[in-house]
């Protein structure tokens, strides 16, 4: 599988590409014509993003149809997987960037500052995430996370009217550096001790061979630094510090596309590394795994607990929600069941659920963006009751209330823990749920049964009432009727070797 | 199956149709709300109540099924049906929701109130009604959020203390249940050979190792335990009785605590019979502590609701002992007796929450002398009190005293020491009733005013129904009691345990026995 010695690159199916080169267009249009023309009509930026996100989401319908009579295949000397895996993951991100450029729309018209900079960021860094979910080398993937890392870095210090958004945008910045590291390092001693940076190429050499024993140690070091570097992109605990801060800090918008998209490339990621690079490690990786999902699902929902203000209760929320993530990442491990299929349940739902809940916090989070502690959010019912109703709503499915997708999704991931008889994680993972819940119930308290600190007119911006509406009614469509989503997320399979 | 009409889903539907309804209407019409929300649970009383006379009483099996297809690859169907287990409580909450709705007034806010008490009445009949395990802890969990807000939004000044607390612990409890639930249906697969969460599918084709049915019987029961709630997982409930408004209260003292005791019959008995009979001292054991220490603390309350809150830990204790004493008997007096509680603590909470409003004190000591200005108001607490204490000639009796008598046979010393529980209850409540009504009154109570004829109707229906129950049991039993010997039969051929041979007491003089 080494590289061939030729001149000839690998050829390029252009086809395949579609998606990630309509969010290219975009983002060179915006650009460029960004540039040339000064004065573009009301939120037209969001409109270009949003037609070339459609695009890229109609490519890859188009393409998960296709992969109806095969598994998928790779492509680019076997750089890019494009299978019913990535196919989904892609959907889900690039739904994500849509939500998020209505939001950011809503966030630049309030502030008075729209221009294109954030969409082509909003666009470079759904790039990147939709190289990572594809990618099957080690490298691409790094390249996909840089690329999405960088545009974060840039889009969570845009906010120059807050201190704490240029402080979230460099404690981003520098540990997210450190994370890359990491993986860095992780991806030279695997290679180092099987001799290929491809995902696939490396899952044969460790099915293939015994001559890797002398270089043992060497792949258990490049796997704990792979962990480290992709648990800190998904905020596992004990990498999770940076998570409130910088979801604090950031720009609400922003802080909804890093927690849904940025979570679902991370997550696609590491769940091919470790299952289809590693699947042969698996006894090597698993327990860590195990431990980082209890570690998580408890530390985020604990955490939660204490906070006052809303976009960090989300944060350590968020933390919480990516530990059941790994209970079905750990589930998978056991190649029984349907682990891989109820972590990408699990993504698509929480997805929508962040989107939802962050558009609730931009539309009370005032002219600064800043406006986010419990106490704003006091009396909501009373002030905007249906706003309280729809919030009320997305929070209890965060909890996992029955009837809600955020069940669907907890009970997805619970049962492949089960089927894979992992039951003290599922017990775990289900009472680290209650002590969240806790969480979600002071923000109905304070919404429902206390009385509002100002009479002040709310003002919501329509682009935010559709986010909250495609959220709320999406929330309750999947929790009355999950099969749709089920039987999608269950064809999500690796391209084979 | 015995009629087209799809009665059950009707129950179930119906309130939430309503409470959409009311939330959709715009608030400026009141009267309107108010007639929706009265229309749509008297229509649903109603309907239960057509479900009563059309139950086939000598069926032992479930009746009025209504099965569809839901999430199918999940093997989970909207799968309902009724029997004698679950009729009497179908009924009682068909019945106490529009006494509620129309007899209690929330002061502020109605359509809310409305509505969730609604929602609340859809996810209690869903419970009772379900025989998917799935379907059963959608409803068993949904039923949190209505009565969440119920008590966070209209309870006294602790409320959003004992909400929180309220629905914290019963999450705790169905998280187990929950993973036990998903475990149950993936064990069994192995039996079945396809993956399922109906109850009967379950109970019936799958066994499972002893140590598994173990820990699977344990994860239902601590679900169930914190809802009856057994001590020492009772905590939640004087906090939740004594902050809820009057219509919370009697609600959830009515059915929503049923829940608990109707998920050990229909879930822990029915689907882990040789788990459930193993676990049988421990459970008979907390039932006993739970009737003699609800007793004991019950009688040392100074506040009259947490008083009342108190006796029905100790009257779920005789439940749970009827249940786990796993006679014929005993089995059907529990099911009765949770009816029995639901009528009586009900009227109790009611009768509490009218001289709540008259004075705004619950406070035993600062009440005295209400006899002299209030006669109607203390008969009818009189009457509603001794049929919670379990006098002869009313309800409690009959539902209490077929508990003690199926338990001496199965379970004697606990019978014995339960026993004197009933002694204790006299106790507590007379006493209570001894320092409100009598003596003389002082100043501020001798403006209690007397029952008004709308609180007189709403409490005419309990004395009716604690005075036929008490009096003429027959037509309740013989509904019952079919489906409990089946159970019964179901759990003796399911696991080493045998039914005592003691010979059995007919209870009523006439009643053909039914069954072997």
């Amino acid at each position: 599988m080494v590289f061939a010695a030729t001149l000839d690159g690998p050829s390029v199916p252009w086809v395949e590409l579609i998606p990630i080169l309509a969010l290219l267009a975009g983002t060179c249009f915006l650009l460029l014509v960004g540039s040339l023309v000064p004065t573009w009509p009301r939120r037209g930026y969001a409109w270009v993003t949003g037609i070339s996100t459609t695009v890229a989401i109609v490519a890859n319908a188009v393409k998960w149809n296709n992969l109806y009579y095969n598994k998928g295949e790779t492509f680019f000397a076997d750089a890019i997987a494009i299978d019913r895996f990535s196919v989904l993951a892609s959907i889900t991100i690039c739904l994500a960037v849509i939500l998020s450029a209505l939001m950011l729309s809503a966030y630049l018209v309030r502030m008075n500052a729209d221009g294109p900079e954030l969409y082509a960021l909003l666009l470079t860094a759904a790039i990147g995430a939709l190289v990572m979910v594809s990618a099957n080398d080690l490298i691409v993937l790094f390249l996909g996370l840089e690329t999405l890392s960088l545009s974060l870095y840039l889009l969570a210090a845009s906010n120059r009217e807050r201190e704490q958004s240029q402080e979230s945008g460099l404690k981003y910045f520098i540990l997210g550096g450190f994370s890359s590291a990491f993986f860095l390092y992780g991806v030279a001693l695997i290679f180092g001790s099987t001799g290929s940076t491809k995902i696939s190429g490396i899952g044969e050499a460790l099915s293939g061979s015994i001559s890797i024993v002398d270089t043992d140690a060497m792949l258990l070091v490049g796997i704990g630094m792979l962990l480290v570097g992709l648990g800190f992109k998904v905020s596992a605990a004990p990498f999770h510090v940076w998570t409130p801060d910088v979801y604090e800090g950031a720009p609400t918008p922003v802080t909804a596309f890093m927690a849904s998209a940025g979570k679902v490339a991370a997550f696609a990621a590491l769940m091919r590394v470790l299952l289809v690079g590693l699947e042969q490690r698996v006894d090597d990786w698993r327990p860590v795994v195990w431990a980082l999902a209890i570690l998580t699902v408890f530390t985020g929902s604990i955490l939660a607990v204490v906070q006052t203000n809303v976009k960090r209760m989300l944060a350590y929320s968020s933390i919480s929600h990516a530990g059941f993530i790994l209970v079905g990442v750990e589930a998978a491990a056991h190649m029984s069941g349907d682990g891989i299929a109820s972590s990408m349940n699990y993504l698509a739902i929480y997805t929508v659920l962040v989107m939802g809940s962050f558009a609730v916090v931009l539309a009370l989070s005032g002219h600064t963006d800043g406006d986010t502690n419990l106490a704003d959010f006091r009396g909501l019912a009373k002030r905007r009751p249906a706003l309280a109703l729809a919030f009320t709503v997305l929070l209890f499915a965060q909890a996992g209330v029955p009837l809600t997708a955020g069940f669907v999704a907890k009970f997805a991931v619970i049962k492949s823990a089960v089927e894979a008889d992992s039951y003290v994680l599922a017990v775990a993972a289900m009472v680290a749920a209650v002590i969240g819940a806790y969480l979600y119930l002071r923000i109905a308290v304070s919404m429902w049964l206390e009385e509002p600190a100002s009479d002040s007119e709310i003002t919501i911006d329509p682009a935010v009432v559709v986010v909250i509406a495609i959220a709320v009614v999406a929330t309750l469509v999947v929790g009355f009727f999950p099969e749709l989503l089920l039987h999608a997320t269950r064809l999500a399979r690796f391209a084979p070797r | 199956m015995h009629a087209s009409f799809p009665i059950l889903s009707a129950l179930v539907l119906l309130p939430i149709l309503g409470a959409v309804l009311i939330t959709i209407i715009s608030n400026k019409h009141l009267e309107f709300v108010k007639l929706i929300a009265m229309l749509f649970s008297v229509g649903v009383g109603g309907m239960s109540i057509w479900l009563l006379a059309s139950f086939h009483s000598h069926d032992s099996g479930f009746q009025f099924v209504s099965q569809h297809e839901w999430v199918t690859s999940w093997g989970i169907s909207w799968h309902l049906g009724v029997d004698g287990v679950s009729l009497f409580l179908v009924v009682l909450t068909g019945i106490l929701f529009p006494l509620v709705i129309l007899g209690v007034d929330p002061h502020h806010d109605h359509k809310r109130y409305l509505a969730w008490l609604l929602l609340l009445e859809a996810g209690v009949m869903g419970s009772f009604l379900s025989l998917d395990l799935f379907l059963f802890f959608i409803f068993f969990e949904i039923v949190l959020v209505p009565m969440y807000f119920l008590i966070g939004g209209w309870g006294y000044d602790k409320r959003v203390y004992a909400a929180t607390k309220f629905f914290l612990y019963t999450m705790l409890g169905s998280a187990f249940m929950l993973v036990g639930i998903i475990a149950t249906a993936v064990i069994a697969r192995r039996d079945i050979g396809y993956l399922t969460f109906d109850l009967v599918t379950l109970a019936e084709q799958a066994s499972f190792a002893t140590n598994t049915g173990r820990w699977l019987f344990v994860s239902f029961a601590i679900a169930f335990a914190v809802k009856v709630p057994i001590f020492p997982l009772h905590t939640w409930l004087p906090d939740a009785h004594t902050q809820a408004p009057t219509g919370g209260s009697v609600i959830l003292a009515g059915v929503l605590l049923k829940m608990g005791t109707y998920g050990f019959l229909r879930f822990g008995l029915y689907l882990f019979p040789s788990a459930a009979v193993w676990a049988k001292p421990v459970l008979l054991t907390l039932a006993v502590i739970g009737i003699i220490y609800g007793a004991i603390a019950a009688t040392m309350q100074t506040d009259l609701k947490r008083l009342v809150a108190y006796s029905s830990v100790a009257h779920l204790g005789f439940i749970v002992l009827g249940i786990f004493a796993i006679t014929s008997q005993s089995l059907t007096g529990s099911v009765m007796q949770m009816v029995n509680h639901g009528v009586s603590t009900g009227a109790l909470f009611l009768l509490v929450g009218m001289i709540y409003e008259r004075r705004h004190t619950r406070e035993i000591a600062e009440l005295r002398g209400i006899q002299s200005v209030a006669p109607i108001f203390s008969a009818a607490f009189m009457i509603v009190m001794l049929s919670s204490i379990g006098v002869p000639g009313l309800n409690g009796f009959a539902g209490e005293f077929l508990i003690l008598i199926g338990s001496f046979q199965s379970a004697r010393w606990w019978t014995i020491v339960a026993a004197t529980g009933v002694i204790l209850a006299a106790l507590y409540l007379l006493w209570a009733y001894q320092r409100v009504f009598h003596g003389e009154p002082d100043e501020a109570n001798s403006s209690f005013a007397e029952m008004t004829l709308r609180e007189g109707a709403l409490l005419m229906v309990f004395i009716g129904l604690i005075g036929f129950t008490g009096l003429y049991p027959k037509p309740m039993l013989e509904r019952i009691e079919p489906s409990v010997d089946k159970l019964v039969e179901h759990v003796v051929s399911h696991s080493d345990y045998r039914t005592p041979t003691t010979p059995n007491i007919v209870v009523e003089p006439h009643g053909e026995k039914a069954g072997e």
